[in-house]
């Protein structure tokens, strides 16, 4: 046994002797770290390293089948869940992976927010970082593009319309996004060099750098309420603290990163497992049109916030945001170099934190329902309640049929169900009079499309008659205060019912 | 070297070194030199990559967009819309499916006719007619359209894309072949059915009975 073990050191020195990169690296895996460092706080970061080594693992197995072409893309999916052996849970693990590390990286620079670790010397660390982010996001986005399915297809058009807005090369940057005058063959090959080539190579890039000045920097102490950073002292301090309570970051202080590694490794390939993969869904026939289109996850609050700005606002804000935000991001660590480091002495920082994290997640809480979609089959699947047509008049049910008929159910729900984009039909007749329902109907407004053309007089009476007898139990209808006034003697006021 | 400094300094140095210094220098103008090459093989090698690169931006419009044929009138009855599609002009061989573009065909009266496209005017999405109440419905952030193509509610700040058309031989031609976004329009007419800032009121109203008085009807 000593023997093999000699054995084994001296075939180690031989490369070492030739290669020089042993010693170099176990200088970097032993650094010393301050004590206070070794926290589960601090393990999002290798977290989202690791997860990116999966997806160039998982990414470059999947490559051995996919076939980027738009004619084969699709079918080459498919072939992947259907036919390749566990060809399905590698590419479960792809998506999976992507969604893990997209909130990984999320909670990673939300933590070193937090802690105030872009301050100096650490400021080109977030810069990077910040760019990092965009480049994940430009992954999960590409990759989408390349699960070459309805929802793919469409979201390029998304994307395309979008481009189209910018102002003045609105027109060429949408031909060099889609490589051609429309969305199909030039276009998948470009997403397939973006996402397997030109993206990963400057993410990888970048995470080298970004490790580069962690190690050269020493990772961010554990802030401390009313210890400043001053970039005259931060130095030195921090030298004394790792000096005075260093311990080696492999193995001290990084099993907890390890550790926290393999727990989302296991929860990635838990998911795929369970879950299974992405898609595809339809295919990417421009033609069947039977297709409600919807971006991934990570997405979702854009396609949500696009579908709430004002048309006026909506290329204004498209445009001048993000450069904003952005901006605002980079800029961070040379706005505020120094100072207080503690989140409980940062109120804002807290603030801005949490109502950042509210928003996306109330705007992609909306986006997994699209209340502002009209839901194109409602008239033809969802009945009007058996209680709503008891007791009426012939002309009041003739009344439901034409709401079912000319489709209002798409944007208006009757008993719970149908579109949400306009208001709920339930007791309609409580807050709008006869005149009001008639003039909101013909004439639209508010939002709604006007149906003076399609509806005759008698459908409308119909509809009209029906929705009038759409009370809430217990509650008034709706009055015409004028009517009082022109007819006195309308003491009882209900005017659906006077005819 | 410090030229600054005495040249009574710079007597000892013997003839070895005087050859080195001299070397070092025209070495480090050639390098100098190379370096010059060098960023005159990558300018003029970057001509053609960014040719290449820009190529699809560069493209005339007219060179991609051809009359397509729909078929024949009789497909499209009088006063019904209907999908029809047809195979884009410029495709590769390995476009597939996606070489397949829809489109909504009005047949007015006779030979009236409106060809829309099927992108919605706000973010591209495939808009669906509904015959029942005359509106195309666009299934990704609510557009509405009318029958005619002008804007109803929703998102989009214009009314559908209109591809320009002709009847020839009893065919239904439209000039297509670009994916029509608000950069690029297709049709080259002026959209006579799209009136900025026209309310909906307007436009159904002109068709519109008289407002009638729902209690004075039954």
């Amino acid at each position: 046994m000593p023997k093999l073990k000699q054995a084994g050191i001296s075939l180690y020195q031989w490369f070492e002797d030739r290669l020089g990169l042993g010693k170099p690296a176990i200088d970097a895996a032993e650094h010393e770290v301050p004590e206070n460092t070794a926290s589960w706080w601090y393990v999002f970061g290798s977290a989202a390293t690791v997860l990116l080594m999966l997806q160039v693992v998982t990414g470059i197995l999947l490559g051995l089948v996919y076939s980027p072409s738009a004619g084969q893309a699709w079918a080459s999916l498919e072939f992947l869940d259907h036919t390749v052996r566990l060809g399905w849970f590698l590419r479960a693990l792809h998506g999976w992976g992507s969604d893990f590390m997209i909130a990984i990286v999320l909670i990673h620079l939300a933590q070193v927010f937090l802690f105030g670790a872009y301050k100096y010397p650490r400021e080109l660390t977030w810069m990077v970082g910040v760019l990092m982010l965009l480049l994940t996001l430009g992954m999960a986005f590409t990759g989408q593009v390349l699960r070459f399915d309805q929802d793919s297809y469409w979201g390029l058009g998304i994307g395309a319309s979008i481009v189209s807005r910018v102002p003045w090369v609105g027109g060429p940057l949408v031909d060099l996004m889609l490589g051609g005058p429309i969305i199909a063959g030039p276009t998948l090959t470009r997403f397939f060099a973006l996402h397997v080539f030109i993206i990963p190579g400057l993410l990888l890039a970048f995470t080298g750098i970004h490790l580069w000045m962690v190690l050269r920097l020493g990772i961010n102490d554990w802030p401390m309420p009313g210890r400043l950073v001053s970039k005259q002292t931060y130095t030195h301090d921090y030298h004394k603290l790792t000096k005075e309570t260093g311990i080696a970051f492999i193995p001290d202080a990084a099993w907890k990163d390890a550790i926290f590694a393999a727990a989302i490794l296991f929860a990635v390939m838990a998911c795929a497992l369970y879950f299974g993969p992405f898609g595809p869904s339809g295919q990417p026939d421009p033609t069947l049109i039977q297709t409600a289109p919807k971006p991934d996850f990570a997405f979702l609050w854009i396609y949500a916030v696009l579908a709430y700005l004002p048309p006026s606002l909506e290329t204004p804000v498209m445009f001048i945001a993000p450069v904003v935000g952005i901006a605002a991001m980079l800029l961070l660590p040379l706005l505020s170099p120094e100072g207080e480091k503690h989140w409980s002495r940062r109120p804002i920082a807290v603030l801005m934190v949490a109502v950042i994290a509210v928003t996306l997640g109330v705007f992609t809480h909306l986006g997994t329902y699209t209340p502002w979609s009209p839901i194109m089959d409602a008239w033809t699947s969802d009945p009007i309640p058996p209680a709503y047509l008891h007791d009426r008049t012939p002309l009041e049910r003739e009344g439901a049929l034409v709401l079912q008929n000319k489709q209002c159910r798409n944007c208006h729900s009757v008993g719970g169900a149908g579109g949400l984009r306009g208001p709920a039909l339930d007791g309609i007749a409580t807050r709008m009079t006869e005149d009001q329902i008639i003039r909101q109907v013909l004439q639209g407004g508010g939002n709604m499309p006007a149906y003076g053309n399609a509806l005759s007089p008698s459908e409308t009476t119909a509809l009209v008659h029906f929705l009038g007898t759409l009370h809430v139990e217990n509650e008034r209808d709706a009055i015409d205060a004028s009517r009082k006034l022109a007819e006195p003697e309308h003491a009882a006021p209900n005017p659906t019912s006077v005819h | 070297m410090d030229p600054n400094q005495p040249i009574a300094q710079e007597q000892p140095v013997d003839e070895a070194t005087r050859i080195r210094q001299a070397g070092h220098s025209r070495r480090a103008f050639l390098f100098k030199l190379s370096l010059a090459l060098n960023g005159v093989v990558g300018a003029v090698m970057a001509v053609p990559i960014i040719g290449y690169l820009f190529g699809p931006a560069t493209g005339k419009k007219s060179a991609e967009e051809a009359w397509v044929d729909l078929g024949s009138l009789a497909d499209f009855p009088e006063g019904e819309t209907r999908l029809a599609t047809f195979r884009n002009p410029i495709t590769t061989a390995w476009d597939g499916q996606t070489g397949d573009i829809p489109c909504w065909v009005r047949r007015v009266s006779g030979t009236t006719f409106q060809v829309f496209a099927i992108n919605c005017a706000h973010l591209g999405c495939p808009v669906r007619w509904f015959a029942e109440s005359k509106l195309f419905l666009c299934p990704c952030h609510g557009g509405a359209y009318y029958q005619d193509g002008s804007r109803a509610s929703g998102p989009p700040e214009r009314g559908l894309f209109e591809y320009e058309h002709k009847i020839a031989a009893d065919k239904l031609l439209i000039t297509a072949g670009k994916m029509p976004t608000l950069a690029a329009k297709c049709g080259s007419k002026p959209q006579l059915t799209q009136i900025a800032n026209a309310t909906p009121v307007q436009s159904s109203a002109k068709e519109m009975p008289e407002p009638r008085c729902g209690s004075c009807q039954s």
